[in-house]
């Protein structure tokens, strides 16, 4: 027993120094990013949570009437609203199929630069980073040029005069969701494409010596060697196409045809921002953040199921 | 040990600054402020400024000739993000200006927010004051209080092809019906035009037939008020202006299809007239009233303008009251319609202005039949923001919903807006 308690003691005193510097090291070495991260991230998370829960708008932000504590209020106006569901299934199947199109875009182009030669993949690259390098509005408004009613290329081109694409509300967003994919699959593709590159090639030699067909390739060796940039890529695309708003609000007018083209951050411009009831926008923001950090743990925990760690 | 320090102290400094921000309303100096200084005003930017920077330009000579040691500051905001320098301006008083020139829609949100200054003594005290028409001065009085001088309106009437009419023996419309009647004959004797250009997103075009039936934007669901909403919308129809095309026109989009001659009939204001001289249609139309269901009637128009006002920080309210009394004098009234083309609201300036020139009569005959306005409201910016009455429109014309389901759900939006 003595012994035992020796060693311990002796163990406590010659190794206590330097597992106590390296304790603090990584508190000092973290601090930098901690500031900038909570200065940043935490301070708006908490007023933004802080501001769903009162009751605030333009008249107490600028002191004509006090602010008040309304507790679950502004949640409850919103989750009572039959407009914020339909909205609300409207952006996730409207996600959903935007970051399925995506990612089939971009990584079949990036399968695609792999296997051409260097200038038509130069070419490709080119004109992918140009897509990608467009601004938003003007992307989209170039586009609504190009399917106008009467005077659009592609109505002249198709002989279809006067037909108006926002008219439907299926038309009208699949045609939001092509420009939405064209200008977001740039990033998927490129960062396929670097992750593909990065597999050794006696991987994919073995494979073609055994007679594996392109697609067998693709599923079984590319697919789950890329797992962790594919993840990366998916929750961008996931949080990109969730949050979908520039596109909705100049294509469709903000909104499209009696509001048949919302989104959610679209509605809740609409509905609290452009109408000043921030504590109300508090609360869609709340619940959008939620919403996107639950999908995000979600894929997150099926990925680290179904393979290695990340 | 230090660490711990430096977290307290992080978290003191964080805990001191967990209110959300609210700024207090600095009191307005009871004497009038000095009388001297710089005094800043805000007036509206405009697609073509010239001939108004011109006007103010010698309205602040006048104005400074008149009161030594004065220089006015005077910069042009953009109409698009008004909302947002103004509720700057609420927050942060040290950099709000001392006379503004604001929308009269506006005027329920700047008066809830506590921004602008209770300026009913000045008009009484000043000598051109009892010229305001009484429309004029209820469209800038929220809760008793004057917060505004009306400085100009704009009225909606009916442009039409005076040519395409003569051609197919039409005569100006004096009824909602006749109305009617002429835009299909012209849809249907020439098919590439539109009868009468209205839009789903043009709300101040449609509100004149819901306020002509007897309904108002506080009960969009009465029986009068979907009467009118209803002959609004059979207007967008594929025998006068097909819902693929017009259900989700502004009304900027439906000047230019009257001023590029694709409509024979635009419902566009006396401020229009500009844009529609640019195009196709210059000297081949004519304006009159817009009818109502009643032949020889006027449906009420909306009485939008500007007002101005000073805002309640203001530091030099006296001399703020000074300036604004002169720009909304009957001389810079004038001046501003030959600039502008702005109707002025002093009744005597606006006599003066319509005998000057007779395309003016048919915006006067209107005003003079009596204006509507937006209700005001607080509630009012939300239900403008959120695009309550263009949706009712929309869904009507476009088939989603009949005129009852439409305006239920409407009026059950404004209703929540407005008791909020």
């Amino acid at each position: 027993m003595t012994t035992v308690v020796s060693e311990d003691a002796i163990r406590a005193s010659t190794a206590a120094p330097p597992r106590r510097r390296r304790g603090l090291a990584p508190v000092w070495l973290l601090l930098p990013a901690a500031v900038v991260l909570g200065a940043l991230f935490i301070y708006p998370m908490y007023q933004l949570g802080l501001l769903s829960v009162l009751d605030f708008r333009q008249a107490q932000v600028s002191g004509g009437q006090p602010t008040h504590f309304v507790g679950a209020g502004n949640y409850a106006q919103l989750f009572t609203d039959p407009q914020f569901w339909s909205v609300l299934i409207a952006t996730v199947i409207f996600a959903a199929g935007c970051v399925l199109a995506t990612l089939a875009v971009g990584a079949a182009l990036a399968v695609l630069l792999t296997r051409i030669s260097r200038l038509p993949r130069l070419l490709l690259s080119l004109a992918a980073m140009a897509a990608w390098a467009v601004p938003a509005v003007s992307g989209s408004t170039v586009w609504m040029f190009l399917f106008d009613t009467d005077l659009g290329f592609v109505n002249q081109a198709l002989g279809l005069g006067g037909f108006n694409w926002m008219y439907g509300r299926y038309t009208a967003f699949a045609l939001v969701g092509a420009v939405v994919v064209w200008a977001s699959f740039p990033f998927v593709m490129v960062t396929l494409y670097a992750g593909i590159e990065a597999i050794p090639g006696s991987v994919l030699e073995a494979a073609a010596l055994d007679g594996a067909s392109t697609w067998r390739t693709f599923w079984q060796i590319i697919v789950p060697m890329l797992r962790p940039v594919l993840a990366i890529v998916v929750i961008q695309s996931i949080i990109w196409d969730f949050k979908i708003f520039t596109q909705i609000y100049v294509m469709t007018r903000g909104g499209g045809l009696a509001g048949q083209n919302l989104t959610l951050n679209v509605w809740a411009y609409q509905q609290a921002f452009a109408a000043s009831e921030y504590g109300l926008g508090s609360a869609i923001g709340v619940v959008m953040m939620l919403i996107l950090l639950l999908v995000t743990l979600l894929y997150l925990r099926t990925l680290r199921r179904t393979g290695e760690p990340l | 040990m230090k660490s711990r320090l430096a977290v307290a102290a992080a978290l003191a400094l964080t805990l001191t600054a967990c209110a959300p921000s609210t700024s207090s309303p600095s009191s307005t100096p009871s004497d009038g402020g000095a009388r001297t200084g710089t005094l800043k005003v805000w007036l509206f930017d405009e697609p073509n400024r010239a001939p108004k920077e011109k006007v103010i330009a010698e309205a602040v000579t006048e104005f400074t000739a008149a009161h030594p040691g004065t220089t006015v500051d005077i910069a042009y905001i953009a109409v698009d993000t008004r909302s947002a320098r103004f509720k700057g301006a609420f927050n942060d008083p040290a950099s709000a200006p001392d006379v503004v020139e604001y929308g009269n829609t506006d005027l329920p949100e700047y008066a809830a927010a506590g921004g602008l200054a209770d300026i009913g003594s000045t008009v009484t005290g000043w000598s051109e004051g009892a010229d305001l028409s009484a429309d004029a001065k209820s469209s800038a009085t929220y809760e008793g209080k004057l917060l505004g001088v009306p400085w100009y309106v704009g009225v909606r009437a009916l442009y039409y092809r005076t040519d395409i009419f003569q051609e197919l023996g039409l005569k100006a419309p004096t009824s909602i019906a006749e109305l009617t009647s002429s835009a299909r004959t012209v849809r249907q004797k020439k098919p590439d035009m539109f009868g009468v250009a209205v839009g789903g997103k043009y709300t101040y075009a449609a509100m004149p037939f819901v306020w002509d039936a007897g309904g108002d934007i506080t009960a969009i669901n009465s029986a009068q008020a979907r009467a009118g909403l209803k002959s609004y919308t059979d207007l967008i129809a594929p025998d006068n202006c097909p819902p693929q095309n017009c259900a989700d026109l502004t009304g900027g989009k439906t000047v230019d299809l009257f001023a590029s001659g694709k409509a024979a009939m635009g419902i566009l204001g006396n401020f229009n007239r500009a844009a529609v001289d640019a195009g196709a249609a210059k000297g081949k139309y004519a304006v009159v009233p817009l009818p109502g269901s009643k032949p020889g009637s006027v449906a009420p128009a909306f009485a939008g303008g500007n007002n101005l006002g000073i805002m309640k920080n203001s530091q030099r309210p006296a001399l703020a009251a000074d300036f604004l009394t002169l720009l909304a004098g009957k001389k810079y009234q004038t001046k501003m319609y030959d600039a502008m083309g702005n109707l002025p609201t002093l009744k005597s300036a606006s006599d003066e202005v319509v005998a000057k020139d007779a395309f003016l009569k048919p915006f006067a005959d209107t005003i003079a039949a009596g204006t509507k306005f937006v209700p005001l409201d607080p509630g009012w910016g939300k239900i403008d923001a959120s695009a309550v009455l263009p949706t009712m429109i929309e869904k009507v014309a476009t088939g989603k919903a009949s005129v009852e389901q439409a305006t239920d759900e409407a009026a059950q939006q404004i209703d929540a807006a407005l008791t909020k």
